[in-house]
């Protein structure tokens, strides 16, 4: 029971974090077209730790 | 000869499902492994899915007689029992996986309990469990079978050879390589210039292009594998993914240079006193979470999209009775019909990002610094 409230927890700070990068990329993006692969590259590799992080704590977690 | 070679091919596999349901057609009811309906077996059966298996199950289905029919084939069993190396193949365990069907080979018995190989004790009739599901006369073996996964490995190691050996084969000849060729060529080419040299640096990157483009092509087919009804699930399981993880290690630890290690073990530019917990946790960032975080994310992935794609399916059987068997079938194909499409981009996503951050790592354990502290 705990451990379900945990991941919840877990899946509701991974989307705000997620959330706060993908909509950052996309007004960089928006800012500057040109830019779009770079920005692109940059976003997955956060993300891509951030999910790190987040799948992490719930493997801890079960 | 090129017209001859697909109906041979075609007729080898045909060959090769006959044989196999004839050998296994015949197997004992014993268990009824493969038929769901209820809420739990469901359970059961996804968590089976995504564990490896000693024999290639491909369905199960009952014949006109009311028996219990299994279609797959037998895999070989290799263990290193009390008595040495045994082997024996897994229809011996005919189906079994609960631990009531015991098997006698080279001197010892086995019992196979959730894809877990034991060696019962000399005295002991069947297998026991206290209530920590540790066996109270049985111990583990190390299991080196040619599992399920095993064969998946294998299979994408013989794919690829026969795939990149031609690709490479073609260049001898001409400039631009044909037929499946012209497939690779463009993603070969974006390994290594959209992943290896823009995060390694344009004087290192030639060197680890190999390493980078073989990680990429072996979890991506195996993802893609794993989509298939085939059944395989090689890059769920946390052995492969530690096993890569453990390679990507190794290389950047090791191509590391001066810099990167001091960097690691006494950082300039801090005070003295900061320096050695700067170390410690340097020393866990380098040698563990990174390398933790590659194979975590790969294998919670894919395990998660092979439960989720299994669970959707599944909406067949435990919304049968409010939807009715039309309406929980058509629900049932079209959300694992769209999950199934998003799985094919995360197969490919999670291969980029594994070989994107691997190339990251490497890149700052080869990156040069000119200035001086």
């Amino acid at each position: 029971m705990y451990n379900l409230i945990g991941a919840g927890l877990i899946v509701i700070g991974a989307g705000i974090g997620l959330g706060q990068i993908g909509g950052k990329a996309m007004e960089g993006i928006a800012r500057q077209p040109e830019a779009t692969g770079k920005i692109q590259t940059a976003m997955i590799i956060i993300a891509a730790l951030l999910e790190g992080l987040a799948f992490g704590a719930l493997f801890l977690g079960k | 000869m090129k017209v001859l070679k697909k109906p041979l091919v075609f007729y080898v596999i045909v060959l090769a499902f006959l044989c196999s349901n004839s050998i296994l057609g015949k197997s004992d009811k014993a268990h009824d492994e493969g038929e769901v309906s209820s809420k739990e077996e469901v359970e059961a059966y996804i968590l089976h899915h995504i564990k490896d298996a000693h024999d290639f199950h491909l369905f199960s289905y009952t014949s006109s007689e009311g028996e219990r029919k299994h279609v797959g084939f037998p895999l070989p069993v290799i263990v290193w029992s009390s008595k040495g190396l045994v082997t024996f193949m897994s229809s011996k365990f005919h189906h079994d996986d609960s631990g009531h069907h015991i098997v006698e080979a080279g001197g010892s018995r086995f019992a196979k309990v959730h894809s877990k190989i034991y060696e019962l004790d000399a005295t002991a009739k069947e297998i026991a469990f206290d209530e920590h599901h540790h066996s109270t006369n049985a111990h583990k073996v190390l299991d080196l079978s040619i599992t399920k996964s095993v064969i998946g490995v294998l299979l994408v190691g013989l794919l690829m050879f026969l795939g990149f050996s031609s690709l490479a084969r073609q260049y001898k000849n001409r400039k631009v390589p044909v037929g499946f060729g012209r497939v690779l060529e463009p993603l070969v080419l974006y390994v290594r210039d959209e992943i290896a040299r823009p995060n390694i640096g344009e004087k290192h990157y030639r060197r680890f292009t190999g390493y980078l483009l073989t990680v990429f092509f072996f979890i991506w087919i195996l993802n893609l594998l794993g989509l298939t009804p085939l059944g395989f699930n090689v890059t769920g399981q946390l052995a492969v993914t530690a096993c890569l993880a453990i390679f990507t290690l190794i290389i950047y630890s090791f191509s590391g240079n001066k810099d990167y290690w001091k960097h690691i073990l006494w950082m300039p530019g801090v005070p003295v006193l900061i320096r050695p917990v700067l170390a410690i946790i340097e020393l866990a960032g380098a040698l563990l979470i990174k390398p933790f975080s590659l194979l975590v994310r790969l294998f919670a992935n894919i395990s998660a999209g092979h439960i989720v794609v299994m669970s959707l399916i599944a909406i067949m059987f435990t919304l049968k009775d409010t939807l009715g068997v039309a309406g929980a079938t058509a629900l049932s194909f079209v959300l694992s019909f769209f999950i199934t499409l998003i799985e094919v981009l995360v197969a490919f996503l999670q291969a980029y990002i594994f070989t994107m951050l691997s190339a990251l790592f490497i890149g700052m354990a080869v990156e040069e610094h000119d200035h001086a502290h």
